[in-house]
């Protein structure tokens, strides 16, 4: 598949975004003047990133207000309109912490519990394609909602930091060492899930697999086409483990060494170690779309 | 409303016969024509006279070579369009509602009116049916010439889609496949006809008939052996001269 820029952006930012609102919506980070504002404005801000990173992946942003109608069928209008209530509530909630400087816990908690469900949409839009067997048979979802709980919390200690107050990285230690556990496993055994099947082949493609080996003699045109240059897209899997390997060390290992290092040597090692785990965090996540193949392929002798 | 419709009134679709397209890509470019002219945005191309040309297409052929295990190989030519599925992936992942299944014919089109190119059908479509036009910026697809096929302003006999209705060698066929009864699915049962990624669960109407079992003689040439055929073993004064030749280096 084509690693779009714009979703990798996306995904990535409105996932962080939502990890905040997430942590913030329960109560985490310290409830102080300037800290109420670094994390409120932070969350909202990386999740609009997100969200206007969206619209460029659109051939007709013009008609994006179209998304929120098929909530009933369709997971990205439910990601799109999860999204918008999701920040709506934390906008209220955060309005409510910054300038009354009241915590109204049960709406941060719906706020929280609608990011969860907002980044659980958006990983379904992946989880539920059977044509992308690496999508689709991996735990997508899991990985989503992992990495924006860790992303999230690295923000609201980031944000804190920025704000001078206190930083709890002792916190973050744990979830960094249950997501770099998940970034070892996705290194190891996910290398080869890429290449897994759903039983899909140019023989089931084309339905002649029975009468013997089949090849493709002639592609039906010279040049290429959407459908090549979107999900027959292949770019980097030959570098595939390396990349990975960043990004393990990007956005788990050196954000868990720099939360080590905090507890001795003072809270802002947190904003480092947030702008390491994004960028390994992008990494990963190009390699999410850059590692799969689509069934489309097999038409054209590829995969 | 981009849920699948619980039943259809009929399964409006294709029958396309493996064993006699000659592929010519007669039925390719006569949909290219009439679908770039009626309904909907034109299907454009991009750079058409330049260096590297590209266009949507709605209607692909593509060839495959088969390799049986103990006989010659074999090409099919394989024409490939929009399977028009009972359980269309594409229609129920859309956010917009411009995708859909019609309940009177099961044919599934897009409202390029509510279309916002986000691309997603594509990726749920197993067959690659569905290309964005990129001068447009909507979703393009099959629509079974809907234009054409309750078309009273036209001769009857040109009430099909433009790719049966041009298929010179009669590889194309269309009909109600709900219908036991219909020619397209007597074809079916008579030739085995069968659904392409059948483990991706869309169920697809349009059926493929595979080609036939060929003649198999003896007299066949035998390609396994074909390299040998190319360096024959060579005997009497040209074997001698052959093995002459080869002790100069």
């Amino acid at each position: 598949m084509h690693p779009a820029p714009s979703i990798v952006v996306f995904t990535v930012f409105s996932g962080l975004g939502l990890g905040m609102v997430f942590w913030a919506g329960l109560g985490a980070g310290p409830d102080h003047g300037a800290a109420r504002w670094w994390i409120a404005v932070l969350a909202l801000g990386f999740s609009a990133v997100g969200g206007l990173a969206s619209t460029r992946h659109l051939a007709r942003p013009d008609r994006a207000w179209r998304a929120f109608s098929q909530w009933r069928s369709s997971w990205l209008s439910r990601e799109a309109c999860l999204m918008v209530a999701a920040l709506g509530a934390f906008a209220i909630y955060a309005a409510g912490w910054t300038l009354g400087g009241v915590r109204v816990a049960a709406l941060g908690w719906i706020a929280a519990g609608l990011a969860l469900a907002t980044v659980y949409a958006t990983a379904m839009i992946y989880a539920q394609l059977r044509t992308v067997p690496r999508w689709s048979l991996t735990p997508t979802p899991q990985m989503f909602l992992v990495f924006a709980g860790v992303g999230g919390f690295l923000g609201v200690q980031a944000a804190a930091a920025l704000a001078g107050a206190e930083v709890a990285a002792g916190w973050a230690l744990p979830g960094l060492v249950l997501a770099a556990g998940v970034a070892v496993w996705w290194q190891t055994e996910a290398a080869g899930a890429g290449r897994r099947s759903a039983g899909s082949d140019i023989g089931t493609a084309t339905g002649l697999g029975r009468l013997g080996r089949v090849r493709l003699f002639e592609p039906p045109h010279t040049g290429s086409n959407y459908l090549l240059d979107e999900m027959a897209y292949r770019v980097g899997r030959r570098r595939a483990y390396q990349v990975r390997l960043v990004a393990a060390w990007l956005g788990f290992l050196v954000p868990l060494g720099l939360a080590l290092l905090a507890l001795a040597f003072g809270g802002w090692l947190m904003v480092p170690a947030l702008i390491a785990h994004v960028a390994g965090m992008l990494a990963l996540r190009w390699l999410f779309f850059a590692e799969a193949e689509h069934v489309q392929a097999f038409y054209y002798g590829l995969r | 409303m981009t849920s699948l419709p619980e039943k259809v009134e009929r399964k409006m679709g294709l029958v396309i016969d493996l064993d006699t397209c000659v592929g010519c890509h007669a039925c390719a470019v006569s949909c290219k024509e009439w679908n770039t002219q009626g309904y909907g945005a034109p299907l454009s191309d991009q750079d058409p006279y330049g260096a590297d040309p590209t266009g949507t297409w709605l209607n692909r052929i593509h060839s495959f070579e088969i390799e049986p295990e103990d006989a010659p190989a074999q090409i099919v030519h394989f024409p490939k369009s929009c399977l028009h599925c009972d359980d269309a992936p594409c229609v129920t992942v859309c956010p917009t509602g411009a995708s859909y299944k019609r309940v009177e014919d099961g044919i599934v089109l897009v409202n390029e009116d509510a279309c916002m190119g986000c691309g997603l059908c594509a990726w749920a479509c197993p067959y690659g049916a569905r290309e964005l036009d990129r001068a447009e910026g909507v979703m393009k697809k099959c629509t079974l010439c809907v234009d054409r096929i309750y078309n009273d302003n036209i001769p009857e006999e040109d009430r099909v889609p433009a790719c049966v209705r041009s298929c010179p060698a009669g590889a194309r066929h269309f009909g109600d496949l709900s219908d036991p009864g219909s020619a397209v699915s007597e074809m079916v049962r008579a030739r085995g006809g069968m659904d392409l990624m059948a483990e991706q669960g869309t169920r697809p109407v349009n059926k493929y008939l595979p080609p036939r079992i060929r003649d198999r003689h003896a007299t066949a040439p035998d390609t396994l052996r074909l390299a040998d055929l190319a360096e024959p073993e060579a005997k009497g004064f040209l074997g001698w001269l052959d093995r002459a030749l080869e002790r100069l280096g």
